[in-house]
C-alpha cells in the first residue's frame, strides 16, 4: 500500500516536473504572452531561481517532505496556498459526497436485496431493467435532463448550485441526484446479482428446510452473506465519486473539488492541478484499503479466498 | 400377457404389515419441471411406503429423478419445479396441500434432511452454534443459552471432538467429514420422524464415510427415525438399508426388501447395474464388467413404452414399444416395472463380457527413483519409488490430499521434481518441464483427465482437437492423412464418425471421455497416465470406459500409471496397486497381494470400508477415525499412526517404518512385524455360495 | 448438463457466424474511420463511400438478430445501436442542412425559414439541429469504438501473460494495473489530456490508459481460471507454445464474458468521450458534436424555451448508450441460459 502511494507520488511528481509543466509556472510566475513567447534564456534562469536543477530524487524528496507539512505550493488563479484552497473545497466536497453516500447505501442496498430475493419476479423486473435504464444516462445527461425539469420547467429547485448567498441545503440536491441516478442503479444491480447467488446456495436451503420463516432467512442468512460485496464496493464507489463530482460540479457550478481540478486544468494553475491529482490518488488507495479491510472483517473465510 | 397392475393399487416396499400406517408414503407422485421447451416430467407415478424405524434407498444413475423425489417430498423444488400430481403423506397427512406455515413446521421438524455437500450446506458466515441453535431455538421456543446446552450434547454425540472448539467454529474451519456430522446434528436436533439423506458420503473420502455411514445408523435406531437413503451406489444401500428402490429415467423400475431384490433380480436395468459394478474381492479375470449399451434417454425424449427397451438386451417389439409399463408385483413386497417379467430367465448369467487373458508385462518404462516434491514446507511427494512395465497397468490409490495428483503432474513435468529422478525409457525427466521435453517424450507420456466437462476444449471441433495432437505429435503432415487417422480414433473409441463435426457441449460425460482416451492414444503414446479416468462417470457408463481402456491396453500394447481413489476400479483395471497415505508410499505390490493379507493397516481400513453390493459376502469391518492430519504437518513417525488401530506408543508415533517385502515383491512400510501381518484376517471373511 | 445432441450448425465450413459479424462490423468501423479521419481524401466522391457499409449494417443486424432472438432486451439494445450506426453510415447521404451553417438562430422546433424546415429547431448560433444530432454520431462512434478496441487489444494481451505466464509477468503488469486504477478515470483523463495537448489521437490513448488496466483484470482472471482446466493441462502436456495455449485455447473460451463486457465498456468510453467534449477538452468545435451541442447550449440557453437544444443532444447519447448496455444486459441473460 505504502509502496503504492510511493510510486503514484514519484509518477505525479515526474509528470509535473517535465518542461512542459515547468513552462506553465514560468510564464505564469513571470509573466508574458504564453509558453512559446517564453525566452530559453529567461527559462533557464526562472530554473536556477527555482531551485530545480538539482538532482530529480534529491528534489523529489524534499517535495515529499513539504507535502507532509501541507506545503502544496501556491495557486495562481486564487492568489492563496493551495492547501488552503484545497482544504475549503474539500470539505464542500465531503458534504456533497456525505449526503450522497447517505442517501445511495439505504436505497441501493434495498433495492437489491428485494429485487434479488425472487430472481425473475415482477419486482425483480421492474428494478432490474429500472436500473438498466439509470446506470445508461449519462452524467451529463441526467444533469441536463433534471435541470430542464425540475427546474427551468417546473422550477423547484434552483438549476446552479455556486452557493453564492451562503450555504444552501436546496442547491445540493440536484448535483446529488444526478449522481444518485447513475450509483443506485449500479450498486442495486451488483446488490441483486449477490442475494441472487446467495438465494440460490445450498445454504439457504439448508435454512428454509431447517424450518426457518422466509423473513428469517432472508434476514438472518441470506442478507448478511449477500452485503458482503455491496459493503466493499461501497468504499470503491469513493473512487467513482472523485471522477464524476468533475462533471456534476461544473455542470451545476458547484464550487468543490472537482471544480478546483478542472479548473485548474483549464487555466494552467499547475501547482493546484499536481496537489488535486495527488489528493484524488491518495483518497482512491485509501477507499481501496478500505474496502479491503471491510472484506476481512466481514468474511470469515477471507483467508482462502485472497 | 402378463398381469398389470392399476396405478391406484400401491405397491408397498416396505417389510411392515398391512394396518400400520407409514411415516411417509409417497402416492402416484408426479413431479414436473416447466422449462422453455416446455412441461418436462422429472419423477413419474412414484409409491414408496416408509414405516417407522425403516431404511430405504432410492438408487438409480445420475438424472433418474431420486433427489428430485427427496426435494419433492421437502416440497423445495425451486421456482420451476411442481408436483404435478399424486399425493405425499406424512403420518397420513398430505404434505402437498399444505399450507407455508404447516410446511415450515414439517420442514426441519419431522422431516429432516442431509445434504451431498456439507461445507455448501452451511452458511459460510455464521458460527456453528448459532447456526445449530437455531433449530431447538424455533422448535422448542429455548433460550439462546438453552439452545446452546443442547447443541453442546448433539454435538457430542456425532462424535465431533473438541465440541467447545466446534460451537464457536464457521464451516470453513472444520474438515469435510466435520462438516457432515455437524449437518447431521443439525438435523438430529429437532428429533424428526424421516430422516433424507441425499448422497451424504459422495464428496468424503471412503474411510471417512464409513465413519458416517456407522455413525447415522446408530442414531436412527437410538431415534427410531426413518430414512431415505439416496445413493447412486448400491453397495452403500445394502448396508445401509432394508429395503431398495432402483430408479431410471424418473420411474421407480424395481422395488423390495434390499437383499432379495439384489439376490433375485427381476428387472433388466438393475442387473446391467449390478453386472457393471467392478467389485474389490474378484478380478477382472474371474468376472469381466459387463456394460449397459446406449445412454438414459433425455426427460424430453422418453422413448414409447419400457423406457428402458432401448437399452435393454431382452427387448422385444411390440410387446414393451408399446402401452407404458405398470409394476409388476412378484412377491408381496417385491415388484417390477418390466412386462416380460414372467418370461426372461432371470438365473441365466450376464451377457458375457470378454474374458482377458494375463499379459507378461514387458521391460520397465516408467522408473520413479526416490521422488520428493515439496511445496514450501508441505511434502506432497515423500521418497517414491514405482516403476511401471510395458504393457501394464499400475493403480496409485489414495485418499484425497495423499499426493497421487502431484505425482502425475511430477510425471508429465507440469510440475518439477524437488528430488529424486523420473525415468522415462533410461532418461530422467523428473526436472524438465513439459515445454522443454523433446518431441518423443512428450509424444510417449501422455494422459487422460478425471472430468470430463473440463477435458476437452469446449470452442474447438472434436476432429480438430484429435487432429492437432496428430500433427503436433504424430508429426502427421498430409491433411487426408491426419482426416483418416481422426476417423480410425474414433473406430477405436466406438464412437461414430460423425462425431468429427460436434464440439464438446454435444456430447454426453461419457462420450467426451471416450474422445479424452482418443486425444490422448493418438500420438501413440507408451505411457499414458489416467487421472481418475472414470470417476466422474454414472457407474454403467464406468464400466464401458474401463473395457475400453483394457481393449487399448490388449491392442497397443500401452503402459497405463492409473490414479484413482476407487478401489474397486482399481483391483479391476490393474495388475500392479501402489497404496499412498500423506505423500507416502505405504504398500505396493501385483493387486491380487495387496488385497490379501498381509495388509498395511491403511489398506485393511480402505478395503474394509468399500461397500460391496453383493448380500452373500461378509465383511470384516475395520472403522478408524475420520480425522485425517493436515498434509503441512504430517505426524513425525509414520504418517498413519495417528489413526492406526494397531500403532505401537512409542514406535509409530517416532520413527518412519522400513518396508518390509512378502511374497511376490509385495512391499508394506509398517512397524508391526511381519508375523503379525502375515497373521491378519482377510477383510472378505465369507463368500455364501450365491 | 448438455442437452441437444444434434449436427447442426456444426458443418458449415469456413466462416463461423461470429467472424463474419465481426468482419462485417470492422467493414463499417473501418469505413466510418475513413471517412472521419481523411474528410478530403476522395474529393466529390466523399459523401457516398460509407455507403456500401449501409448494407454490411443491415447483414449485421440481420444476422446478430437471428443470435439473439431468445432475448428481448438484446434486441432491443441491437435495434438502439444499429440504428445509430445506420445514421453514421448514411448522413453524408442524406439530404441534411450543412449542420455548420448559421442560419437563423434561436428558432424553434417545427419552425421554417428561407425554405428550410428546422425540425428540430437551430441553436444560439443558428445552425439545425437536427443535422447536427445526426452528424454528431459519428465522431462519437468513430473515436469511442476506436479506443475501446485499442483498450481491448492492450488489455487483453497483458492480461492474458499476467493470467496464463503467471510469475514476474503477472507481478508488473498487477502493480502497473494498481498504480493507474489509483487515478479516478476522469482525473487521469484531465491529466493526461493536459500534459499530453488535446488531439483525438491523444484522447485514445488516455482512455486507453484509463480502460485497458481493469479489462486486463477481468482477462486476468478469467485466464487464471482457465489456466486450472484439464484442456489447458492437455494442451500443455502435448507439448503446446504459450503463445498457442492463450490465443488459441484460452481467447475462444473467455470471449463470452469479454463481449459483454466490451459492450458495457462501449458505453463507458462514449460517455467519457463526450464528457471530455463537455468539458472542453477532448474533440474540438466546431464540428457537431453531442458533448459539445450540450456545452454550447448550457452556457447560453439555460431556459425552459430553449430547452430543446439540451435535450436532444442529451437524449441521442443515452439512446446509444442505452443500446450498448441493453445488448450487455441480453447477452448476459442468454449466456445464463445454456
Amino acid at each position: 500500500m505504502a509502496l503504492l502511494m510511493a510510486t503514484v507520488s514519484l509518477l505525479l511528481f515526474a509528470i509535473f516536473d517535465s518542461d512542459q509543466f515547468r513552462k506553465q509556472i514560468a510564464v505564469a510566475e513571470l509573466g508574458g504572452f504564453g509558453v512559446a513567447a517564453l525566452s530559453e534564456a529567461d527559462y533557464t534562469d526562472w530554473i536556477a531561481k527555482r531551485g530545480l536543477d538539482a538532482p530529480f530524487l534529491e528534489r523529489y524528496v524534499s517535495w515529499v517532505g513539504q507535502v507532509f507539512q501541507g506545503n502544496l505550493g501556491h495557486s495562481l488563479e486564487y492568489n492563496m496556498p493551495v492547501s488552503s484552497l484545497l482544504a475549503d473545497r474539500l470539505t464542500s466536497t465531503g458534504i456533497l459526497a456525505f449526503f450522497f453516500f447517505l442517501a445511495m447505501v439505504p436505497i441501493a442496498f434495498t433495492l437489491g436485496i428485494v429485487a434479488g430475493i425472487k430472481e425473475g419476479g415482477l419486482l425483480d423486473r421492474i428494478i432490474s431493467i429500472g436500473s438498466v435504464v439509470s446506470t445508461s444516462i449519462p452524467q451529463i445527461a441526467t444533469a441536463v435532463l433534471l435541470t430542464v425539469f425540475l427546474s427551468l420547467g417546473l422550477g423547484w429547485l434552483p438549476s446552479k448550485s455556486a452557493m453564492v448567498a451562503g450555504f444552501s441545503m436546496k442547491e445540493l440536491v440536484l448535483p446529488i441526484l444526478t449522481l444518485l441516478i447513475y450509483d443506485v442503479g449500479y450498486v442495486a444491480r451488483m446488490t441483486r446479482a449477490s442475494m441472487i447467488e446467495v438465494m440460490s446456495s445450498n445454504y439457504i436451503r439448508t435454512a428454509t428446510l431447517k424450518g426457518l420463516s422466509s423473513a428469517k432467512v432472508i434476514l438472518r442468512h441470506a442478507v448478511r452473506n449477500a452485503l458482503i460485496v455491496p459493503v466493499t464496493l461501497v468504499f470503491l464507489q469513493l473512487n467513482w465519486l472523485l471522477s464524476h463530482i468533475v462533471v456534476v460540479e461544473v455542470f451545476f457550478q458547484y464550487n468543490g473539488f472537482g471544480q478546483m481540478l478542472y479548473n485548474a486544468a483549464m487555466y494552467g494553475d499547475i501547482e493546484v492541478l499536481q496537489a488535486a491529482a495527488l489528493t484524488a490518488s491518495m483518497v482512491a488507495v485509501v477507499s481501496q484499503l478500505l474496502s479491503d479491510i471491510a472484506y476481512a472483517l466481514l468474511n470469515p473465510r477471507l483467508r482462502e479466498v485472497k | 400377457m402378463t398381469n398389470t397392475m392399476n396405478s391406484g393399487e400401491v405397491i408397498s416396499a416396505g417389510t411392515a404389515g398391512k394396518g400400520q400406517v407409514p411415516v411417509l408414503e409417497c402416492r402416484d407422485l408426479c413431479i414436473s419441471y416447466r422449462t422453455r421447451a416446455g412441461e418436462v416430467p422429472a419423477v413419474i407415478n412414484f409409491n414408496m411406503r416408509l414405516m417407522a424405524g425403516e431404511a430405504h434407498g432410492l438408487v438409480g444413475e445420475s438424472g433418474c429423478g431420486k433427489s428430485t423425489v427427496a426435494l419433492g417430498i421437502m416440497r423445495y423444488l425451486g421456482r420451476n419445479g411442481f408436483i404435478k400430481s399424486g399425493d405425499i403423506l406424512l403420518n397420513g397427512r398430505s404434505i402437498v396441500s399444505m399450507t407455508e406455515d404447516e410446511l415450515a413446521q414439517v420442514r426441519g421438524g419431522d422431516i429432516a434432511m442431509i445434504y451431498q455437500e456439507p461445507m455448501a450446506s452451511l452458511n459460510p458466515t455464521m458460527r456453528i452454534g448459532e447456526q445449530l441453535a437455531e433449530v431447538p431455538m424455533l422448535r422448542e421456543g429455548l433460550g439462546r443459552k438453552a439452545a446452546m446446552a443442547v447443541v453442546e450434547k448433539i454435538l457430542a454425540k456425532v462424535r465431533l471432538p473438541d465440541v467447545a472448539r466446534v460451537v464457536k467454529a464457521f464451516p470453513h474451519e472444520l474438515s469435510g467429514g466435520q462438516q457432515q456430522r455437524v449437518v447431521i446434528a443439525m438435523a438430529l436436533l429437532a428429533n424428526p420422524k424421516v430422516l433424507l439423506l441425499d448422497e451424504p458420503t459422495t464428496a468424503l473420502d471412503v474411510t471417512v464415510e464409513a465413519g458416517i455411514v456407522e455413525l447415522v445408523q446408530e442414531l436412527a435406531a437410538e431415534f427410531n427415525t426413518a430414512m431415505v437413503y439416496i445413493s447412486h451406489n448400491l453397495g452403500l444401500i445394502l448396508e445401509t438399508c432394508e429395503s431398495i428402490t432402483v430408479m431410471y429415467s424418473g420411474e421407480a423400475i424395481e422395488t423390495g426388501p434390499v437383499a432379495e431384490v439384489l439376490r433375485e433380480v427381476r428387472h433388466p436395468y438393475t442387473k446391467g447395474l449390478i453386472n457393471s459394478i467392478p467389485r474389490i474381492d474378484v478380478s477382472r479375470y474371474e468376472r469381466p464388467l459387463t456394460t449397459i449399451a446406449g445412454q438414459l434417454p433425455l426427460p424430453s425424449a422418453r422413448p414409447q413404452g419400457c423406457f428402458f427397451g432401448p437399452r435393454c438386451s431382452n427387448f422385444v417389439a411390440g410387446t414393451c414399444d408399446q402401452a407404458h409399463v405398470q409394476m409388476v408385483p412378484i412377491t408381496a413386497t417385491h415388484a417390477s416395472r418390466c412386462q416380460r417379467v414372467a418370461e426372461i430367465d432371470w438365473e441365466r448369467p450376464a451377457e458375457e463380457g470378454k474374458l482377458r487373458q494375463k499379459a507378461e508385462p514387458g521391460e520397465v518404462l516408467l522408473d520413479i527413483k526416490n521422488l520428493t516434491k515439496t511445496y514450501g514446507k508441505v511434502k506432497a511427494n515423500n521418497n517414491i519409488s514405482v516403476e511401471a512395465r510395458r504393457g501394464e497397468t499400475v493403480a496409485v490409490v489414495g485418499e484425497s490430499g495423499c499426493g497421487k495428483s502431484t505425482l502425475a503432474k511430477v510425471i508429465l513435468g507440469l510440475e518439477s521434481a524437488s528430488s529424486g529422478a523420473v525415468e522415462l525409457g533410461g532418461k530422467d525427466i523428473g526436472k524438465t518441464p513439459v515445454t522443454k521435453r523433446d518431441r518423443e517424450t512428450v509424444r510417449n507420456l501422455q494422459m487422460v483427465f478425471q472430468n470430463p466437462f473440463d477435458t476437452l476444449n469446449p470452442s474447438q471441433t472434436i476432429g480438430f482437437q484429435i487432429g492437432r495432437v496428430l500433427r503436433k505429435l504424430g508429426g502427421i503432415k498430409d491433411e487426408a492423412e491426419v482426416q483418416r487417422k481422426v476417423l480410425e480414433l474414433l473406430d477405436t473409441v466406438k464412437l461414430p464418425r460423425d462425431f468429427v463435426f460436434r464440439r464438446p457441449r454435444q456430447l454426453s460425460g461419457g462420450q467426451k471421455q471416450r474422445i479424452g482416451i482418443a486425444r490422448a492414444i493418438a500420438g501413440e503414446p507408451t505411457v499414458v497416465i489416467a487421472d481418475e479416468p472414470v470417476s466422474a462417470l454414472d457407474v454403467s457408463v464406468q464400466a464401458a470406459v474401463s473395457e475400453l481402456l483394457l481393449d487399448i491396453q490388449e491392442e497397443k500394447g500401452t503402459t497405463f500409471f492409473f490414479i484413482s481413489h476407487d478401489l474397486s476400479v482399481v483391483r479391476y483395471l490393474s495388475d500392479r496397486v501402489v497404496v499412498m497415505y500423506l505423500g507416502q508410499i505405504v504398500e505396493q505390490g501385483p493387486t491380487e497381494d495387496v488385497f490379501q493379507p498381509p495388509y498395511h493397516p491403511y489398506t485393511e481400513a480402505l478395503l474394509s470400508s468399500v461397500p460391496i453390493s453383493d448380500p452373500s459376502i461378509v465383511k470384516r469391518k475395520v472403522v478408524v477415525s475420520a480425522d485425517v492430519p493436515s498434509p503441512s504437518e504430517p505426524p513425525p513417525g509414520c504418517p498413519f499412526s495417528t489413526r492406526c488401530p494397531y500403532a505401537i506408543k512409542g514406535v509409530c508415533d517416532k520413527d518412519q517404518p522400513q518396508a518390509k517385502t512378502f511374497a511376490n515383491g509385495h512391499q508394506i512400510a509398517c512397524h508391526l512385524s511381519a508375523e503379525t501381518l502375515l497373521a491378519m484376517q482377510p477383510i472378505i471373511l465369507d463368500q455364501k455360495a450365491s | 448438463m448438455s442437452h441437444s445432441i444434434s449436427l447442426q450448425k456444426t458443418r458449415g465450413a469456413g466462416l463461423s457466424r461470429l467472424q463474419l459479424v465481426l468482419g462485417l462490423m470492422g467493414f463499417i468501423w473501418l469505413s466510418l474511420c475513413v471517412y472521419v479521419i481523411f474528410p478530403d481524401a476522395f474529393g466529390a466522391y466523399q459523401s457516398y463511400i460509407t455507403l456500401p457499409a449501409a448494407a454490411a449494417v443491415v447483414a449485421v443486424y440481420v444476422l446478430m438478430f437471428q443470435m439473439w432472438r431468445g432475448s428481448r432486451i438484446a434486441i432491443v439494445g441491437l435495434s438502439l445501436v444499429s440504428f445509430w450506426i445506420m445514421v453514421s453510415v448514411l448522413v453524408p447521404a442524406l439530404p441534411l442542412i450543412d449542420p455548420n451553417k448559421p442560419i437563423a438562430p434561436f428558432l424553434s422546433p417545427g419552425s421554417s425559414k428561407d425554405g428550410l424546415t428546422f425540425w428540430l429547431g437551430t441553436d444560439m448560433r443558428g445552425r439545425d439541429i437536427l443535422s447536427r444530432a445526426l452528424w454528431g454520431s459519428q465522431r462519437i462512434l468513430v473515436w469511442g469504438i476506436t479506443s475501446t478496441a485499442s483498450a481491448y487489444f492492450v488489455g487483453i494481451s497483458l492480461g492474458l501473460m499476467a493470467g496464463y505466464l503467471r510469475g514476474w509477468w503477472d507481478e508488473v503488469f498487477s502493480y502497473l494495473t494498481n498504480v493507474l486504477l489509483s487515478f479516478p478515470v476522469m482525473v487521469l483523463l484531465i491529466l493526461m489530456l493536459n500534459y499530453l495537448g488535446q488531439s483525438p489521437f491523444n484522447v485514445i490513448l488516455a482512455i486507453t490508459c484509463s480502460s485497458a488496466p481493469s479489462i486486463m483484470r477481468i482477462v486476468r482472471g478469467l485466464a487464471l481460471q482457465e489456466r486450472s482446466r484439464d484442456y489447458v493441462h492437455a494442451a500443455q502436456v502435448r507439448g503446446e507454445s504459450a503463445l498457442w495455449i492463450m490465443v488459441m485455447e484460452i481467447v475462444p473460451n473467455i470471449r463470452g464474458p469479454l463481449i459483454v463486457d466490451a459492450c458495457l465498456r462501449l458505453g463507458y468510453t462514449t460517455v467519457a468521450i463526450t464528457t471530455l467534449t463537455f468539458l472542453g477538452l477532448g474533440l474540438q468545435p466546431p464540428d457537431p458534436d453531442w458533448g459539445l451541442m450540450i456545452r454550447e447550449a448550457t452556457s447560453s440557453a439555460m431556459v425552459w424555451k430553449f430547452a430543446y437544444m439540451l435535450i436532444i443532444p442529451s437524449l441521442s447519447i443515452t439512446t446509444l448508450i442505452l443500446g450498448f448496455n441493453l445488448i450487455a444486459d441480453g447477452l448476459r441473460e442468454l449466456s445464463l441460459r445454456d
